[in-house]
C-alpha cells in the first residue's frame, strides 16, 4: 500500500481518537457487567437482626445463631474459664484489643457487654472457616479452653483473641449488640441505637 | 469421486492443508517414549469433561436451595446418571494426573527450553485455567466440603491489603458465600473457562506444531533434513504415532473404568466424604482439605504463620512456573544429559511436591508444619537456584542425532 498523498498527521489523530472514543465506549460497557457481581438488593437487605434469649444457657454451653449469614456465638463462660484470660494475654497477638474487631463497648479483656456473656460471629478471621469450640481445651490444640480453628490450625482464647504466631491475623470479630432485657440479646443493632439497623 | 469432492472442498476451505499440517505431514521425533502419551491423554480427558459436563449440565440445578438435591437426582433417578457423574468428577482427577505427568516430562526433557517458551507458557495457562475450572465445579454439588472449600480460597483474596474485603465481596456477590456465588460460578465453570481452555489448548498445539516436538533426548530433528526436506530422524504423526496414542488410550481407559465402576470416590482423594452432606453455613468439617491436586499448594499455604504471606507463597508458586524458560541455563535439554546437581534437584523437587501434597491432606500439627516449610523452601529452592546450579552442573555431550 502506498503513502503518497496521505497527510499521515491526521490519519494518527483519527487513529488516535477513535481509539480513545472506543476505550470510554469499552469502559462505560464493561460498568454494568463488573457490578452485577456486587450484592443483589435481595442480598443486601437480608441482613435484619436477630433476637436470642439466653435465660436458658447453662454456664460452659455455647448456641449458635445465624446472622447475615453467618454463625453467632452467644457462649456462657464458667468464672474458671474467666480466670484463664489473664493467663494466657502474654501468648496473645493483640491481648487489649487494639485492632477494631469490636465495638468500642467491647474493648475489654472479656470482649463482651456482661464479662460472662461472649456474643461473637464464630469465623475465623484466617480464610473463614468456623472454628471448633473447645470448652475443656484439646490436648495438642489448646492449653486452656478456646476456640481451634480446624482448617489451618488458628488457635484463640475463650474471648476470641488469637493467639500469636498463628496464620489467623486478627482476634475473631465481635459484633454489634444490646440487651433489650436482662436476658434477650439483640445481635446486629448497637445499645445507643433505638432504630433497626439497615444492613 | 472423494477426490472430486476434497477438491471442491479444499477450494473453499483448507481442509488437506490442516490436516497435514497437524497429523498427516506433521513429522514427531522417532524416540517418543511412555511421557509422550500424556498430551494425547489430556485431550481425551478435555473431551469426556466436556460431553459428560454438557449432559449433567441437563439435569442440575445450580440454586442453593436445589443444587444438592439435584446431584442426589442425578445419581439416583437419572437413567445412568450415576455413570455420567463418575466419569465425570473421576475425569477430573485423571485430568490433574495426566497434566502433572505432562509436565513432569517437561522438566525431564527440557521441552520449556527456547524455542518452545510459549509453548510452555501456554501449558502454564493451561494448568491455571485448569485449577479455576476444577475449583469451581468442585462448589457446584453444593455439599459442606464445596462449601467451606469455597469459604476458603474465596477468603485468599481478602488478604489482600486496601481492596481485599471488597474484592472477596465482589466475587462472592453476597456477604457470605451463597446463591450469587453459586450462580456464578456454575457460569463460569460451564461457559467461560471452558470456551478459555479450548481455546489455549489450540494456541498450545498450534505453537507446537509450529516449532516441532521436543524429544527424550532434547536435540532439534529440524536441524537435519532428509532429501525429502522432512527430519531424518522424524516421523508423520500418522499414522506412527495416530497408533500409538491409540494403544496409550486403551491401557488410560481400563484405569480410568477401574476407577469409575470400582473406586469412584478413591478413598476420600476424588471425592471427600463431608461433600455428601449439604452446605452448611454454621458448621466447618472437622478437618477441611481441598481435593488432592490442589493439596500441595495448600500445605504451602498452611505453612507460613502469615496470611498476607501464605497468599503470596501460595500463588508464587504457581506463578514461578512460567519464568523456568529463563531460570534454566544448562547447555543441555534433556536430563539424560543433564548432570547429577540436576539429576538431585529434580528428585528433590518430586519428592518435596509428593510429601507436601500428602502433608495438605492431613490434619494441621506442629511436626508436620515443620516438614512442610522445609518442602516449601525445596519447592522455591528447585526454580530460584536454577540459574546457579543449571550452571556449575558437569552435562554430557549431546548426540547428533536421536538414540533409543
Amino acid at each position: 500500500m502506498s503513502n503518497e498523498g496521505v497527510d499521515v498527521g491526521k490519519r494518527r489523530f483519527l487513529t488516535t481518537a477513535t481509539a480513545a472514543v472506543g476505550g470510554v465506549g469499552a469502559a462505560f460497557v464493561a460498568t454494568p457487567f463488573i457490578k452485577s457481581w456486587l450484592p443483589s438488593a435481595r442480598a443486601r437487605a437480608a441482613g435484619a437482626p436477630v433476637e436470642v434469649n439466653v435465660a436458658a444457657l447453662e454456664e460452659g454451653a455455647r448456641l449458635s445463631v445465624t446472622w447475615r449469614g453467618k454463625p453467632v456465638w452467644i457462649v456462657r463462660r464458667t468464672p474458671d474459664m474467666l480466670a484463664t484470660l489473664e493467663e494466657v494475654a502474654g501468648e496473645l497477638s493483640d491481648p487489649d484489643s487494639k485492632t477494631a474487631q469490636q465495638p468500642e463497648y467491647c474493648r475489654n479483656a472479656h470482649r463482651s457487654i456482661k464479662p460472662p456473656i461472649l456474643v461473637m460471629v464464630g469465623i475465623c478471621t484466617h480464610l473463614g472457616c468456623s472454628p471448633k469450640y473447645r470448652p475443656d481445651a484439646a490436648a495438642g490444640q489448646l492449653d486452656y479452653s478456646g476456640f481451634f480453628c480446624p482448617c489451618h490450625g488458628s488457635k484463640y482464647d475463650i474471648s476470641g483473641r488469637v493467639y500469636s504466631g498463628q496464620p489467623a491475623p486478627l482476634n475473631m470479630v465481635v459484633p454489634p449488640h444490646h440487651y433489650a432485657s436482662d436476658d434477650l440479646i439483640v445481635v446486629g443493632v448497637d445499645p445507643s441505637e433505638g432504630d433497626e439497623e439497615a444492613a | 469421486m472423494a477426490n472430486k469432492f476434497m477438491n471442491w472442498v479444499d477450494a473453499r476451505f483448507p481442509a488437506t492443508q490442516l490436516w497435514n499440517e497437524h497429523i498427516g505431514q506433521y513429522y514427531a521425533p522417532k524416540n517418543f517414549n511412555f511421557w509422550y502419551y500424556m498430551g494425547s491423554l489430556a485431550m481425551l480427558v478435555l473431551v469426556n469433561q466436556l460431553v459428560t459436563g454438557i449432559w449433567l449440565a441437563m439435569f442440575y440445578t445450580p440454586s442453593a436451595a436445589e443444587a444438592f438435591g439435584s446431584v442426589a437426582y442425578i445419581m439416583r433417578d437419572v437413567e445412568w446418571g450415576w455413570l455420567i457423574r463418575y466419569m465425570h468428577s473421576t475425569g477430573a482427577s485423571f485430568f490433574f494426573i495426566v497434566v502433572y505427568l505432562h509436565m513432569f516430562r517437561a522438566l525431564l526433557y527440557g521441552s520449556y527450553r527456547k524455542p518452545r517458551e510459549l509453548l510452555w507458557i501456554f501449558g502454564c495457562l493451561i494448568y491455571l485455567a485448569l485449577m479455576a475450572e476444577a475449583f469451581m465445579g468442585y462448589v457446584l454439588p453444593w455439599g459442606n466440603m464445596s462449601y467451606w472449600g469455597a469459604q476458603v480460597i474465596i477468603s485468599l483474596f481478602s488478604a489482600i491489603p486496601v481492596v481485599g474485603e471488597q474484592l472477596t465481596t465482589w466475587i462472592r456477590g453476597d456477604f457470605v458465600i451463597g446463591d450469587a456465588t453459586l450462580n456464578r460460578f456454575f457460569a463460569l465453570h460451564v461457559v467461560a473457562l471452558p470456551f478459555v481452555l479450548v481455546g489455549l489448548v489450540i494456541a498450545h498445539i498450534m505453537a507446537l506444531h509450529h516449532v516441532g516436538s521436543n524429544n527424550p533426548d532434547g536435540i532439534e530433528i529440524k536441524a537435519k533434513k532428509g532429501d525429502d526436506g522432512h527430519p531424518v530422524d522424524g516421523i508423520p504423526f500418522h499414522p506412527y504415532y495416530t497408533v500409538k496414542d491409540l494403544f496409550g488410550v486403551g491401557v488410560f481407559l481400563i484405569l480410568f473404568a477401574g476407577v469409575i465402576f470400582f473406586a469412584p470416590e478413591f478413598g476420600g482423594f476424588f471425592l471427600e466424604p463431608p461433600n455428601f452432606t449439604e452446605a452448611n453455613p454454621s458448621v466447618t468439617p472437622e478437618h477441611i482439605a481441598p481435593v488432592w491436586y490442589f493439596t500441595p499448594f495448600y500445605a504451602m499455604l498452611r505453612a507460613v504463620p502469615d496470611k498476607l504471606g501464605g497468599v503470596i507463597v501460595m500463588f508464587s508458586a504457581v506463578l514461578i512456573m512460567f519464568v523456568l524458560p529463563w531460570l534454566d541455563r544448562s547447555k543441555v535439554k534433556s536430563v539424560r544429559y543433564k548432570g547429577l546437581i540436576f539429576k538431585g534437584a529434580l528428585a528433590s523437587f518430586v519428592v518435596a511436591f509428593i510429601v507436601l501434597g500428602y502433608i495438605g491432606t492431613q490434619a494441621p500439627s506442629p511436626t508436620l508444619t515443620l516438614i512442610a516449610r522445609i518442602g516449601t523452601i525445596v519447592y522455591f529452592g528447585f526454580f530460584l537456584l536454577m540459574p546457579l546450579y543449571s550452571v556449575l552442573d558437569r552435562t554430557k555431550p549431546v548426540p547428533e542425532r536421536v538414540t533409543k
